[in-house]
């Protein structure tokens, strides 16, 4: 198989007559074009579901590509794809195939058959005919059967991309050492993980690239190591992975992370990426910010640096990453886990979308005295900022309503976030401030809860 | 003579034929879910296909001054590059009133008019190709919103107004008065397949085109005009649609004629598709509208006298923006009497995108102004807004609309009566008034709204429809008809009505695409009424053979006519049972023919437009939703916690297909007044041009509380098995979650004031109407 090094699964899908799957936006925001990647973890194939629009086919190299017509066919359907005939559930059917897998994947994965797995299943998959209700209970019912998947007969796609004859360059390396001799080697290469913004440039912008090198394989940055006091987490270790590791360790983290992207973004989406790609609406940046994070960078030579999450970034889009040189690690203190921290997220949807205002919150100390503090904000800037000036307000001091007052006042002098098809600046402003209040009521005891955690029994 | 086909029949099991009313399952199913249902871009393509690309406006208003194309001629790839002048015919692609131009002559109207366009070797090749012309502009004062056009006065076609009695002097006789204006935006259809067209030339010099799009026969009539052909040497043929809620009855058009041309011009097959943003900047949407209304009321609540001024902003053309507006005013009463009222309807010229049909086509914006002006009715007069709703429902006596059509059909007070029970509503109300008084963070609200919308095309000529039957020798059934599948399951619908004429299995028939060459002069699939109107055409078929197969047993078997039944594909007389497979082989052989075409036309309508009176409508739809919502007073954010709703549909063909249409219709309703929210710049640029910035409802978005319920009663006026249309009034009913939106706002009034909420009710937009209402209370 031959792939120039920038052609997505979806484009090569098509262009070999598997049509099933579609394509619906190209941004990785509608799941039409949905597929599940098997992939080897710890000896056995695991399924995951990623957007093929804006994965780089040569990333699936050694891997199982599973799209609907694998599933099954008129003969022999597949649990999923009897439960949607049966429960009605494909109007139009352009989205349906990106349904059926991204349900598949859910059976293939035992999870537990509940609406909470099946709307996760489905957080990244649009329909506009049919409400979604017949497909949640197609999901349901087919999570109850019984099913013995026979996934695991097919044949692995075979290495991909290294001679294409297309002078491409497509590499994979699988340590730092190797990492860093590619990146010597063709140092105009673009660096890509989970390719959820950089292949955008290709299938919005109609930009090309012509040397790629790939992270995912790269040992020491898809692991996550806690000890000496720091829990260090790799460059390339996707949001899927962070949801696993901080599943006992962050309530809150973990909550933001069911709501940044959606299951297929989350499968492939990097922490990595989500710093270097520098945007001022990035939901995580804020969190390291608040948890002191330090963020190592290493040069093509293997030169290391730390720099604090805090002053990583220079400007609009713009970072302290020196050309040649890449993320390699997170490290985040333990003890700032351990500490009240707290992150909302407000956006104009509930689920898979970008951030109005994301606000992120820490605060060491007892008795309801803080003694120390950290605020940052994402969506505010032109870079996720802290607000030093009302950390040190709120240190030591009584939560009062007077404080609260000239907390106020001062919210509004340090920030002024733009108005944009978000959310007005305004709005924006009130939001910043009430999340603030909130993170010192909170801190104070009167817990509340988020409007995602509500129990709708109306 | 050739041998017939003898062969049993193993697909055609000898099943139950009474299929009607039962939950079938949509015709294209197992090809949905096993990714074998094809769309135009699925296709094969043929060899040497071109790849359209249209180079845009980049401004909103004013003179191409110069259009630099060398390199994007020159760049890889690129096999053709047209302007204006290299459309062979016509140049204007409008469905009704001129304006639409293929390609721009030199003035631009929009940001994201197409200007020029390319064909290239590839998809990608095309798109990079267009970003190298230079275009210099001479720009000129762009009008962006309906307030600025109306002061312009500038307006795609003239304004209309219906009246009946002196609105202004029963209002100002009246008790209480209450003046309100409010801006509701528009919605992007976000089908997920976007428009999309491959043509290839013929050998007699025409060219057949695969097209999208609601309304094929429009779709050959322009690409025949654009060619300069005549209509017959030009086909069109649409097999499904990946979505098309509207956004494919006009526009699908232009796309289909620019593949058309470069097919035509260069003797190749051509495909044109929109990639998603594209499609998001280039094609219109729902409208804006800007309602302002007047309404007199005595202390119960009961409207004396309403003035309405609705103000479309229909962007630079008029596209379908007559009839759309006119829906608006059609539907400014949805259920309600109103003793004296005048309707308004402007229809705004704007330096936007050409509007266009939406499910609902205006409609939902007429009901929005009177659900908004009965709640802050209700709230001025301190009763339930509920019990104000039934205070002004169309009764017998009070049944007369704004344009002089009777209400002939009084079930919306049972409906809302039933609902009310059913949902508990009572109940809840007080439930949730103790839940606010008692909550600092959270607030609920709750709404009971009815709907009740107009069926049929406004334009009367368009009530018409064709249909096609063939029986084979071997007892097969082929069908066609002049609708379009767009996931309604229309063929689904059909395929049951000339199933059940004929007493035959399902399985026996295959529907196939939609083609002018097979069902000539068509209209869209739009207004609902799609199953109505092709539905009554395909049984007036089947009945035609039916009368034909009776016919020839009579001969055949000397039979009187009358004592033969059709059951269980079989003929019956006497103690003789004769299959539906031998009748067929026997009237074959007694040169019977076995073909029919079958027409229908909506009787007794009529509407004058110019008097504004007259009977539009054959029938109303009806129906009502009860929707709650818990809202977080110090963000804004929401979420819908329960729906129910009792839904009219007449007797339903196939209640499965039928629920689907009103919960997905629904949730469609909700997205456009909750998170959908477009939105431009001062210069006219779209800015929520991509899913990552215009969000459509996600499943997380639907409670789990949802509950659909059909009112089981027959419509009485003789619609096909007596059903009723239900693609677009369902999406109304989720004008209850905005109301329940308001609600839960208005509690920090006290209930008493209603504060101003515009739509999409995003969560800025409730935490502003809950600062208001809380000023409200602070000052009183």
């Amino acid at each position: 198989m031959d792939s120039p090094v920038d052609q997505t699964v979806l484009v090569y899908l098509r262009e070999n007559g598997l049509v099933g799957t579609k394509e619906g936006c190209a941004s990785g925001d509608c799941g039409a074009c949905t597929v599940m990647v098997g992939s080897n973890t710890e000896g056995r194939i695991v399924y995951h579901t990623r957007n093929s629009c804006i994965t780089p086919m040569n990333q699936l190299a050694g891997n199982h590509l599973i799209t609907v017509e694998g599933l099954g066919d008129e003969s022999q359907l597949h649990p999923v794809q009897q439960q949607m005939i049966a429960h009605h559930a494909s109007q139009c059917g352009f989205c349906t195939p990106g349904f059926v897998v991204s349900l598949a994947a859910l059976v293939e994965s035992r999870a537990a058959p509940t609406r909470e797995a099946v709307l996760e299943g489905l957080s990244g998959n649009l329909c506009r005919c049919t409400g979604y209700g017949p497909i949640l209970a197609s999901g349901l019912s087919a999570l109850k059967l019984e099913y013995r998947s026979s996934l695991g007969s097919r044949r692995l796609i075979e290495s991909l991309g290294q001679e294409t004859g297309l002078c491409q360059f497509y590499r994979r390396p699988l340590s730092e050492p190797d990492l860093q001799k590619d990146i010597l080697e063709n140092p105009g290469a673009r660096l890509v993980a989970g390719g959820s913004d950089l292949m955008l440039e290709v299938t919005q912008e109609f930009r090309s690239f012509s040397a790629l090198i790939d992270l995912t394989g790269v040992n020491e940055l898809t692991e996550i190591d806690e000890d000496a006091g720091f829990i260090e987490i790799g460059a390339a270790v996707s949001y899927t992975r962070l949801e696993k590791f901080f599943l006992n360790r962050s309530k809150p983290f973990l909550d933001l992370l069911r709501r940044l992207g959606s299951r297929q973004i989350r499968n492939v989406g990097t922490i990595g990426g989500n710093l270097g790609n520098a945007s001022p609406i990035a939901d995580i940046p804020p969190v390291l910010l608040v948890w002191d994070a330090e963020i190592e960078l290493v040069s093509s030579k293997g030169k290391i640096r730390f720099i604090r999450a805090d002053s990583f970034y220079e400007g609009y889009k713009k970072t302290k990453l020196k050309k040649g040189e890449y993320i390699a690690r997170i490290h985040i203190p333990t003890m700032t886990v351990k500490h009240f921290h707290r992150f909302y997220k407000v956006s104009k949807r509930l689920e898979d979308d970008i951030s109005s205002v994301m606000g992120a919150f820490r605060f060491a100390g007892e008795g309801g005295v803080i003694a120390e503090a950290r605020i940052a904000f994402g969506g505010m800037a032109e870079v996720p900022v802290r607000l030093k000036k009302i950390e040190k307000m709120v240190v030591n001091r009584a939560l009062d309503k007077e404080l609260r007052a000239r907390l106020r006042e001062e919210i509004a002098s340090e920030l002024s976030p733009i108005s944009d098809v978000r959310a007005s600046s305004g709005y924006r402003l009130e939001v910043a401030e009430a999340m603030l209040m909130r993170a010192l009521d909170e801190f104070s005891g009167n817990e509340r809860i988020n409007i995602t955690e509500l129990e709708l029994d109306a | 003579m050739r041998k017939l086909s003898d062969k049993p029949l193993k697909s055609f099991p000898g099943g139950s034929s009474v299929v009607l009313g039962k939950d079938m399952a949509h015709d294209s199913a197992i090809k949905h879910v096993t990714g074998r249902a094809l769309y135009v871009d699925d296709l094969p393509e043929p060899p040497g296909l071109l790849h359209i690309a249209c180079g845009l406006s980049g401004i909103a208003s004013g003179h191409i001054k110069s259009m630099d194309l060398e390199s994007v001629r020159s760049a890889e790839g690129v096999e053709d590059v047209i302007t204006a002048e290299d459309i062979p015919g016509d140049n204007d692609v409008s469905p009704v009133y001129q304006g639409d131009k293929l390609l721009s002559c030199g003035r631009v109207d929009y940001v994201g008019q197409p200007v020029f366009a390319v064909a290239a070797t590839s998809f990608v090749l095309a798109k990079r190709a267009v970003k190298l012309a230079e275009i210099s502009y001479e720009e000129t004062q762009a009008t962006l919103t309906p307030q600025d056009a109306i002061e312009n006065k500038q307006f795609v076609l003239p304004t209309r107004t219906f009246s009946r009695g002196d609105s202004a002097a029963a209002i100002s006789r009246a008790e209480n008065i209450l003046e309100g204006e409010q801006m509701i935006r528009g919605q992007e259809h976000f089908y997920l397949e976007g428009q999309i067209s491959m043509a290839s030339p013929t050998e007699e010099g025409g060219v057949h085109v695969f097209s999208s799009s609601q309304h094929p026969s429009e779709v050959q009539k322009l690409v025949a005009s654009v060619l300069g052909l005549r209509i017959n040497q030009v086909n069109a043929e649409v097999r499904r649609m990946g979505g098309g809620f509207g956004g494919k009855e006009s526009q699908a058009a232009a796309v289909a004629c620019m593949a058309a041309v470069f097919a035509f011009r260069n003797s190749r097959p051509a495909k044109y598709r929109l990639s998603r943003q594209d499609d998001m900047v280039q094609t219109g949407k729902r409208h804006d509208f800007w309602n302002r209304y007047r309404v007199g009321f005595d202390k119960s609540g009961r409207i004396e006298g309403v003035s309405l001024e609705l103000a479309a902003l229909c962007g630079c053309t008029a596209d379908l923006s007559e009839g759309i507006v006119d829906r608006a005013m059609f539907h400014a009463d949805n259920g309600y009497f109103y003793p004296a009222v005048s309707i308004k309807g402007y229809r705004c010229k704007t330096n936007t995108v050409s509007n266009t049909a939406f499910r609902g086509f205006g409609g939902p914006k007429g009901m929005m102004a009177a659900e908004t002006m009965l709640d802050d009715i209700a709230r001025f007069v301190g009763r339930d807004p509920l019990d104000v709703r039934y205070e002004n429902l169309y009764q017998a006596g009070r049944d007369m609309t704004p344009y002089g059509q009777t209400v002939e059909q009084h079930i919306l007070m049972d409906m809302m009566k039933k609902l009310e029970k059913d949902s508990n509503y009572r109940k809840r109300r007080t439930e949730i008034e103790k839940f606010n008084h008692q909550n600092k963070f959270f607030r609920k609200g709750l709404a009971l709204t009815p709907v009740k919308f107009g069926i049929s095309f406004t334009a009367a000529h368009l009530n018409q429809a064709g249909a096609l039957i063939h029986i084979y020798t071997d007892g097969s059934i082929h069908l066609n008809h002049g609708g379009t599948e767009m996931g309604q399951g229309l063929y689904t619908k059909i395929v049951q009505i000339v199933a059940n004429v004929l007493c035959v299995s399902h399985e026996r028939i295959t529907v196939s695409a939609a083609r002018t060459d097979k069902v000539p002069n068509t209209s869209p699939t739009a207004t609902s009424a799609g199953t109505d109107l092709n539905g009554m055409a395909a049984k007036n078929a089947a009945e035609i053979l039916r009368k034909r197969l009776l016919e020839f047993v009579q001969d055949a078997y000397g039979v009187e006519m009358d004592s033969i039944r059709l059951e269980d594909e079989s003929f019956l007389f006497g103690k003789d049972r004769i299959s539906f497979d031998e009748v067929i082989r026997g009237a074959y052989l007694a040169r019977v023919n076995l073909s029919a075409n079958g027409f229908y036309k909506t009787p007794d309508i009529g509407y004058d437009k110019e008097a504004g009176t007259g009977k539009p409508f054959f029938y109303f739809a009806n129906g009502c939703a009860v929707s709650e919502v818990i809202v977080d007073t110090e963000t804004g954010e929401y979420r819908v916690s329960r729906v129910d709703i009792l839904h009219d549909v007449g007797n339903s063909l196939n209640p499965a297909l039928d629920k689907g249409q009103i919960e997905g219709g629904f949730v469609q309703g909700m997205g456009w007044l909750t998170t959908e929210e477009l939105l431009w710049d001062s210069g006219g640029r779209i800015i929520s041009n991509s899913p990552a910035n215009y969000k459509i409802p996600t499943a997380y978005d639907v409670p789990e509380r949802f509950s659909v319920a059909l009112y089981d009663k027959p419509n009485p006026v003789e619609t096909v098995y007596r059903s009723k249309a239900v693609g677009e009034p369902p999406l109304m009913l989720a004008i209850s979650v905005w109301c329940a939106l308001r609600d839960a706002a208005a509690s920090f009034s006290g209930y008493s004031k209603s504060p101003p909420l515009g739509s999409p009710a995003t969560a800025e937009q409730m935490l502003r109407a809950i600062k208001w209402a809380r000023d409200q209370e602070a000052a009183s």
